[in-house]
């Protein structure tokens, strides 16, 4: 059974730029219909040794699209012998997306691109399914989004240290655990700087 | 003409050359054996669009009209510690009839590999028999069996070039390799998950309200086969789409066995009698 239009927009990213690093979460439930098929699905794609894309949309198209984006910046590597800088991924990105919705298979996808370049710092690019493309200091995608971004408007500042971003962020979920109508338990957070991809503790915090 | 097709030659040759005759209905020879361009023979005499249009949604038979596959079925799997079950009903419907009570919902690709069916039941058994052949040739190349993630993954990126086409499948391949256990559920979107737990189906939902209630991972052989057989069991009770038998199987480390097959009616009258 596959879900109508309206069930795409369940799911939740979100990412937040500090001076120096990138954090960015997701939430891990992996839904057909009304039925949590998985509770521990990873929805971020490690593009290369700083760049992530976190890729929520259309049942099949996110890991197939994730993967062909995800294989071809590797190959790039391999090829020229130095990676894809951020900003290039995403425009990378956005234009094989353009060029699908333009073709008789588009791809129905949403995707945030974080990554961390040593000369531009940290960068967050947010992606939606008609190929936008835009860099920002916060994004959101999912009905989540209606009630978090307006908490990071409020409270975003350019200067976040780790700590806050971290808040900011358990701010965000708690909302959605409060309002949103869909039970997301669980979310993988991750943290992109200078030192590579780290991986957090998943939020909110279990039952010890 | 079937040499010509045989032989790879370029369409503009074929083209207006050697035959008048252009729709497969008038030829003698329906059946074009290793042909480059596959056709459907019709038979004579019946009108194709009056025949299938019971199957379809549209009332006059309209240009682009599709055909309505239904999706009646439970099936589940569920990994624990002796291995993976596998239990599936076995009735197929469509629409409204019931086709059959014993229609075979598991294909055994190998020893070591099972696939379970739902959705359109032609889908599935094409697409399960196009992994079966390809799971052979990988073993006949690589001297070891295939790995059931390369499988599933095999299945996923096979259905994935269709899509949008009108497939409907929803898989779980299960199997026993290096790793051990393994799960995949893989669909028509292109969707493949591995996990601990699928059931997938118009019943599906129910299957899932008695597993989840039941399950842990340290359940014995016996407990394992009793939870499979009953969540199915329920499923059938409450979903008109599913029934027959209930079919179950066992991934151990050496390879699957058919555990059993019973007729839900005759489960019904078990359990019963034990809740008194």
């Amino acid at each position: 059974m596959s879900n109508p239009p309206s069930c795409r927009n369940m799911e939740y990213l979100i990412g937040i730029q500090g001076p120096d690093f990138v954090l960015v979460a997701a939430d891990n439930v992996a839904a057909s219909s009304i039925i949590q098929m998985k509770h521990d699905y990873d929805k971020m794609f490690k593009l290369s040794d700083k760049i992530l894309l976190l890729c929520v949309g259309e049942a099949g198209d996110t890991v197939q699209f994730a993967e062909y984006i995800q294989k071809n910046v590797q190959l790039y590597k391999m090829r020229n012998g130095y990676e894809l800088s951020p900003a290039a991924a995403a425009n990378f990105t956005r234009k094989n997306l353009a060029d699908y919705l333009r073709s008789r298979t588009p791809y129905h996808v949403n995707l945030l691109l974080a990554g961390y370049d040593e000369t531009d710092g940290p960068g967050l690019y947010y992606m939606d399914y008609l190929s936008a493309l835009a860099k920002a200091p916060f994004a959101a995608h999912g009905y989540g989004a209606f009630l978090t971004l307006s908490i990071l408007d409020r409270y975003y500042r350019p200067d976040l240290t780790r700590e806050e971003a971290v808040d900011l962020l358990k701010k965000c979920l708690e909302e959605l655990n409060k309002r949103f109508i869909m039970n997301l338990p669980s979310f993988t957070v991750r943290l992109i700087d200078k030192d590579g991809i780290h991986d957090m503790e998943k939020l909110p915090v279990g039952p010890k | 003409m079937a040499l010509l097709d045989v032989c790879g030659i370029s369409d503009w040759v074929k083209e207006d050359t050697f035959s008048a005759q252009k729709a497969s209905v008038d030829r003698v020879n329906h059946f074009n054996f290793a042909a480059r361009e596959p056709e459907l023979a019709v038979p004579i005499g019946v009108d194709p669009a009056e025949f299938l249009k019971p199957f379809t949604d549209c009332e006059d038979g309209v240009e682009g009209v599709t055909i309505k596959l239904e999706h009646g079925t439970t099936t589940l799997a569920f990994k624990f510690q002796h291995g993976v079950m596998v239990a599936v009903d076995s009735r197929a419907s469509a629409g409204a009839y019931v086709s059959t009570q014993m229609f075979k919902k598991v294909i055994e690709i190998n020893p070591y590999l099972l696939g379970t069916m739902s959705g359109s039941a032609a889908d599935c058994v094409y697409w399960e028999r196009v992994l079966a052949r390809e799971c052979r040739i990988y073993k006949l190349r690589n001297k070891e069996r295939i790995s059931v993630s390369a499988a599933s993954k095999l299945l996923a990126n096979m259905v994935a070039n269709y899509r949008g086409m009108g497939l409907s499948m929803g898989t779980m391949i299960c199997g026993w390799d290096k790793k051990g256990p393994g799960l995949y559920y893989v669909d028509d979107n292109g969707l493949r998950l591995s996990g601990n737990m699928f059931s997938t189906g118009s019943g599906n939902s129910y299957a899932y309200g008695v597993m989840d209630s039941g399950y842990r991972y340290d359940l014995t052989v016996p407990e394992a086969y009793d939870l499979a057989q009953r969540a199915i069991f329920h499923a059938t009770h409450r979903d008109a789409y599913s029934g027959g038998t209930v079919n179950m199987y066992h991934m151990q480390e050496t390879g699957w066995i058919k555990v059993s097959q019973e007729d839900v009616g005759e489960l019904y009258h078990r359990f019963a009698a034990e809740k008194k």
